[in-house]
């Protein structure tokens, strides 16, 4: 019993430190961009954003001689800089904030010779739609959405189509992770009573907003995670009644999406960098996946009020392989079949960073135009250096106009990339129709540090998990977990909700194996082509990951050694997602058009046998006699005629 | 159905039964196998169509240029394996990952349960690489295989060096909705055996390998490549998979509808298809190729890479490049052609491949005989037995016999039908057993240990059980032999209808052999005719014609010493897949086909 509560505190811990983080980086977050020094790169809210410029600085000064070149350039430019931005009317620092858009886009280029483009639109929206007056007036926030939010009292939704997978070990982490298909979770408001109810009215709606078939989402596919998912925003209610988690693994994105989605940014796809978004070029990619995050946040670093934030974002990877020509380059162009020529009017900042981190000296591409901006972040654990093109100065766009980055290869092998330090797969093990077995593999990568990971798996009825078989092992052991929740499902009604908190060792493959039974569906149960298969959305696994920065501790990159003795707090973790693949599997199909053969042979079958069988079962036998003679026979008729009993 | 529940109607049938079974039964036997021989006459088959719409419809083009580039790559390849003297695994590696695929590897050991003196190998450890295109915007649930085998010797490198070439040249289209693996597999069967068991994460077989790191998910289809010159003559397609599973006809459809539409010549059985069916010529060809599928099938042996994907309900099927001295020559460009275009209409599915048969036999590529038009053929046989039921159960008046309290006790018919099963299990366990036992003793290889041991088996269970129910209850009565014949009877009908389910063609051979004997054998025949004709139709007598009847039909014939031979590797080939790759033909014959026949020979020798 002991050990048990103590699981629950441990678990409960582990929720505070998420809670925690993301509270954290929110309230950077809000700084930074109040701070028109900063040019801290805002990319994944869920990441731990430290660094701020002044503690660049202080490294910048035991740099590389090379380098000092760029950083002091940096420092000029940022000098010239703050009058700019005080100058300009859109960013007023600490003016009672109104609504605020700002835009950005993020290129990474990967170790494969892909090229990775983040797009992430950010729209404050300062109202109060929860103490019951009525917003009637929309300046940037859209309409269409805002009047959804508030009258099903939504405290945070996140929603997202993705087309594909997201190969972790080759292209490494996401910004913003997202399962294939669509994926939507929503935190609804403590004062909504009837949850299901606006649940199910919620996906209705935003159905037809974003043309896709949430309107599928139905009790046998939600579920209520009781760990996993936890507000990213402000707030502390962490009761799971509130919250609704689906998935539909089968959707499939389109432009038909995309529009919709476009359309609910303030300059659309008119102006600004949403003018890239052409749908042609985004769908010819590897990997494209849009979202959409709405969430309080603290207004100012005081956090006195809250402000809604919607984010919106679109992540697309291009293939190199595809992209017709051999030559190993990639520019705006090449990407989008378009420049960049402005940004939105609206946007209080509009800026394009492009990750040169591996590049320090050029010698693994060349990037042009130059840029003399640098900026350093911790992303997802790692410091990453960014060049940064700021679209609301008028230089960036030069002689010519327009911008049109050009990254071009110099070395025909990139290196090797930092191998993930999480990454999970699945699979459905076995052959034939009756049993199967799911096998989840978690990986740590990690050479010395052991964390622990939550697992959601959802899984829908019709595979009847046989929960008993479930084993963790890793390295060959059995690995107990410290916390699993378990719901059964139920026909027809509710999927199965698997969660666990494991412990990963280090440098060690964790398999989690349950075994299943295929159910037998009624005849109107099955999908019009049934002999796809049934899919089985992804397991997600969320983990507080040990840092690359504080994995670095034994010198490999040139520091002062008075930063280096402790590891950083902030630093020496971060939050993780990770999605597996989802999972089609085979379920008994009857042959359709077997139910006529069936009638016919059954109905045969039953005239038959049955009949022949009742016949026997009914009939009396009786010896027969000799046919009687002449003269009883006539005495026979003659009786009959009188109406007595024959011979 | 007056039939059964009047008394007199019944009365005359059963008479009629009785009285003309014997001639009833030849009918039914000659019928058989007449309707059989039908069966490739070409008015009497169907003509093989596209039943899936996803395949049939959709046009597609096919650009593959590279044939020259691919087959330098296999020549590449094949001095690489030269080096190594075996699978160069770095090299594959380095090349595929160079052609933009994730590249996994796998290592595999087996130690076989007595060396295989053909391929010559008896521990046997190797190493599969493969890589995996990864399909743009696709979530990894669908994949596609083209695997080729990295062989000894010279063989097969150009189907390396053209899978290469497709790797690369589909990595740069986008059109794909399924991830490709594209699968060099070593020592043939056993690596796709690990491969496979590795995929899909079970152990049925008790093989030592690696697990896998990189899958695709659900696997749709498969093709094995086998193509060892730079130009050749025609492609001939192979179906048969293990245990005589077949893939869906589709499949076959498709690589003939290929062959038709790039103008390359196909074959089946390595035989051509011809035109003239009213010709006697043109018959006994389609016969040939038809009589070559059931005996194919009817082996249970997977006869090429693909047989194996069949167990996991996938479609598969091998193409193997024949060079023979015809002057029409096909290059590699055109293979290459005739394969993109194959994958780009499996990578337009949308279902799994199931709306065409998966029961069929073909007398040419072009034709097909399905379940509905095979079937009545082995019913025929199948009747017979029935028959001889009602014969032995009925009287000539119609009454039942054996209602009299004269039957005899069931211990008298339970030793027979024990120590016949009793045989057949040591037929099935000990050859294995005791090879080492045989190389001791006697100066024999352990192959030939493990031959002679289950001929001698096989022998000494002709001497064995006959005598048996003596040593319990002294003379067998006349009643006794008809109930001991009643039980073999059902017995054997039985185990043929399940095997002609699965499998018809080795359920329809093992009928045509067992049918006759068991129908019309009791202890009153001639002794020494009856044993003769016995011994000659027995299950071990059977596999002897069915090899010469192969090596016939595949036009080179061999001489008894040669058949002799072949017949004891074919034993040992039997043997050999039953414990590497789970074939159930073997089992089947020793402890059901071969009990089940000492049966019918304890009942010729009952006294």
């Amino acid at each position: 019993m002991a050990a048990h509560r103590c699981n629950i505190f441990m678990l409960v811990f582990v929720l505070c430190g998420l809670t925690y983080v993301f509270v954290r980086a929110d309230i950077e977050d809000t700084n930074h961009v109040k701070d028109a020094e900063s040019v801290a790169v805002d990319i994944a809210p869920k990441a731990n954003i430290g660094a701020s410029l002044r503690s660049t600085k202080t490294e910048d000064q035991t740099q590389a001689a090379e380098e000092e070149r760029q950083w002091e350039a940096t420092e000029v430019k940022e000098a010239d800089r703050v009058p700019d931005t005080m100058q300009t009317p859109d960013v007023p620092p600490l003016t009672p904030a109104k609504d605020q858009f700002q835009e950005e886009l993020v290129i990474r280029p990967l170790h494969s010779g892909d090229i990775y483009a983040s797009f992430q639109f950010r729209t404050m929206w300062d109202t109060d739609f929860l103490r019951g007056s009525k917003v009637s007036h929309y300046r940037l926030f859209p309409k269409s959405l805002g009047q959804v939010i508030s009258k099903f009292s939504v405290r945070e939704l996140h929603i997202s189509f993705t087309q594909g997978y997201w190969r972790t070990m080759q292209w490494g982490q996401p910004f913003l992770p997202s399962p294939p298909g669509a994926e939507l979770w929503v935190w609804f408001q403590d004062t909504v009573t009837d949850v299901d109810g606006a649940w199910k009215e919620l996906t209705n709606v935003l159905s037809g907003i974003f043309c896709a078939s949430l309107n599928f989402i139905d009790s046998t596919n939600t579920v209520q995670p009781s760990a996993s998912f936890k507000p990213l925003g402000l707030g502390n209610v962490t009761d799971q009644r509130f919250l609704r988690y689906a998935v539909l693994p089968r959707e499939i994105v389109c432009t038909e999406n995309l529009t919709p989605w476009k359309k609910l940014l303030p300059c659309g796809s008119k102006a600004g960098l949403a003018v890239l978004m052409k749908s042609e070029k985004l769908f010819h990619s590897s990997f494209h996946s849009q979202a959409l995050h709405f969430r309080p946040v603290c207004q100012d670093w005081k956090c006195k009020s809250t402000v809604w934030e919607l984010r919106q974002t679109l992540n697309v990877v291009f293939d190199l392989h595809t992209s017709g020509q051999g030559k190993r380059e990639w520019s705006l162009f090449k990407m989008f079949s378009r420049t960049v020529t402005e940004a939105c009017p609206l946007a209080s900042s509009s800026k394009v960073y492009v990750d040169v981190t591996d590049n320090p000296q050029g010698e693994l591409f060349e990037l042009s135009p130059t840029t003399p901006l640098l900026s350093q972040a911790v992303v997802l654990g790692d410091r990453r250096t960014y060049s940064v093109y700021d679209l609301t100065n008028q230089a960036t766009f030069g002689q010519t106009r327009s911008l049109n980055m050009l990254l071009r290869w110099r070395a025909a092998e990139s290196g090797d990339m930092l191998r993930p330090l999480l990454h999970g797969e699945r699979y459905v093990a076995g052959y034939g129709l009756q049993t199967g077995e799911i096998h989840t593999l978690m990986y740590n990568n990690h050479p010395y540090r052991a964390f622990p990971v939550l697992l959601l798996d959802t899984v829908p009825w019709y595979l009847r998990l046989y929960i008993h078989t479930l084993t963790v092992t890793s390295k060959g052991r059995d690995n107990k977990p410290s916390y699993i929740h378990y719901q059964p499902s139920k026909d027809r009604l509710r999927p199965h909700l698997l969660e666990m908190l494991v412990q990963l060792p280090p440098n060690s493959v964790t398999e989690v194996t349950m075994q299943f039974e295929r159910a037998l569906l009624k005849w109107t149960e099955y999908t019009p082509d049934p002999n796809h298969g049934f899919y089985v959305g992804s397991s997600v696994i969320s983990a507080l990951v040990p840092s690359v920065v504080a994995m670095d501790t034994n010198s490999t990159r040139e520091c002062p050694l008075f930063s280096s003795f402790f590891p950083c707090k902030e630093e020496s973790s971060y939050f993780m997602r990770v999605y597996t693949e989802p999972l089609l599997v085979n379920l008994p199909t009857p042959d359709f058009s077997m139910p006529y053969n069936v009638i016919c042979l059954t109905c045969t079958v039953v005239a038959v046998g049955y009949g022949s069988l009742y016949n026997l079962l009914t009939r009396t036998f009786q010896v027969e006699e000799p046919s009687p003679g002449l003269a009883k026979r006539l005495a026979n008729i003659i009786r009959r005629l009188r109406g007595v009993p024959l011979l | 159905m007056g039939l059964l529940s009047d008394p007199n109607r019944r009365r005359a049938l059963t008479k009629l039964l009785t009285r003309l079974n014997a001639p009833i039964c030849v009918m039914c036997y000659l019928a058989g196998v007449a309707w059989f021989m039908g069966l490739a006459f070409e008015p009497f088959t169907l003509r093989t169509y596209m039943s899936e719409n996803a395949m049939g419809s959709t046009m597609v083009e096919e650009r593959f240029p590279a044939g020259e580039r691919a087959l330098a790559t296999g020549r590449e390849f094949a001095a690489h394996k030269k080096k190594v003297g075996g699978m160069p695994v770095d090299w594959l590696v380095k090349t595929m990952q160079s052609r933009g695929l994730e590249v996994f590897t796998q290592s595999f050991t087996r130690k076989l349960p007595f060396p295989d003196e053909n391929k010559e190998r008896y521990m046997v450890r190797g190493t599969n690489v493969y890589g995996i295109l990864r399909a743009p915007r696709a979530p990894r649930t669908e994949a596609l295989v083209l695997s080729a085998p990295c062989s000894e010797g010279n063989n097969n490198n150009q189907a390396v060096g053209l899978l290469l070439g497709l790797a690369q040249y589909f990595r740069s289209q986008i059109h794909w909705a399924k991830d490709i693996i594209f699968l060099v597999n070593e020592h043939d069967l056993i690596g796709m055996q690990a491969w496979l068991e590795g995929y899909h994460h079970t152990n049925t077989t008790g093989g030592d390998w690696s697990p896998l790191q990189g899958r695709g998910g659900s696997i749709q289809a498969a093709l094995s490549l086998e193509l060892s010159s730079d130009v050749i003559t025609s492609l001939d397609l192979v179906l048969e998979g293990l245990n005589g599973q077949l893939p869906n006809l589709d499949l076959a459809n498709l690589f003939y509808a290929f062959c038709q539409k790039i103008g390359v010549l196909c074959t089946i059985q390595g035989k051509l298809q011809r035109n003239d069916w009213d010709t006697t010529s043109g018959y006994s060809h389609a016969a040939q190729t038809m009589m070559l599928m059931v005996l194919k099938q009817a082996s249970g042996r997977p006869w090429g890479d693909h047989g194996l994907f069949l167990r996991y309900h996938i479609e598969a099927a091998s193409i193997r490049g024949i060079n023979s001295f015809r002057q029409y020559k096909t290059d590699t460009t055109t293979i290459g052609r005739l394969l993109e275009g194959m994958y780009r209409k499996l990578n337009n599915l949308l279902e799994r491949l199931h709306q065409s048969y998966f029961f069929y036999l073909m007398p040419s590529l072009s034709r097909f005989v399905s379940i509905g038009y095979y079937m009545p053929a082995f019913g025929l046989l199948a009747v017979i037995l029935l028959l001889r039921v009602s014969f032995h159960l009925w009287d000539n008046r119609g009454f039942y016999f054996y209602l009299t309290p004269s039957s005899p006790g069931v211990l008298s018919i339970l030793t027979p039908v024990v120590i016949s099963h009793m045989t057949g299990v040591a037929l099935y366990t000990l050859p294995i057993l005791s090879q080492e036992m045989a190389v001791q003793h006697f100066p024999v290889s352990e192959t030939e240990a493990v031959v002679l041991t289950a001929i001698a088996i096989y022998t000494a269970g002709l001497a064995l059980p006959h005598n048996t129910h003596r040593l319990l209850q002294g003379e067998g009565t006349e009643e006794g032999w008809r109930v001991l014949k009643l039980v073999a009877l059902l017995y054997l009908a039985v185990l043929l209808g399940c095997t002609a389910l699965i499998n018809f063609s080795l359920g329809f051979i093992l009928a045509l052999s067992l049918v006759p004997i068991a129908a019309f054998i009791t202890p009153h025949t001639p002794k020494a005719l009856s044993a003769a004709i016995m011994v000659l139709l027995s299950p071990g007598c059977t596999l002897l014609y069915c090899v010469f009847v192969f090596q016939e039909l595949q036009e080179t014939p061999v001489s008894l010493q040669d058949g002799w031979m072949l017949f004891l590797s074919v034993i040992s080939q039997g043997i050999l897949d039953h414990a590497l790759y789970g074939s159930l033909v073997y089992p089947l014959l020793a402890l059901l086909i071969y009990p089940c026949w000492l049966l019918l020979w304890n009942i010729l020798f009952w006294k």
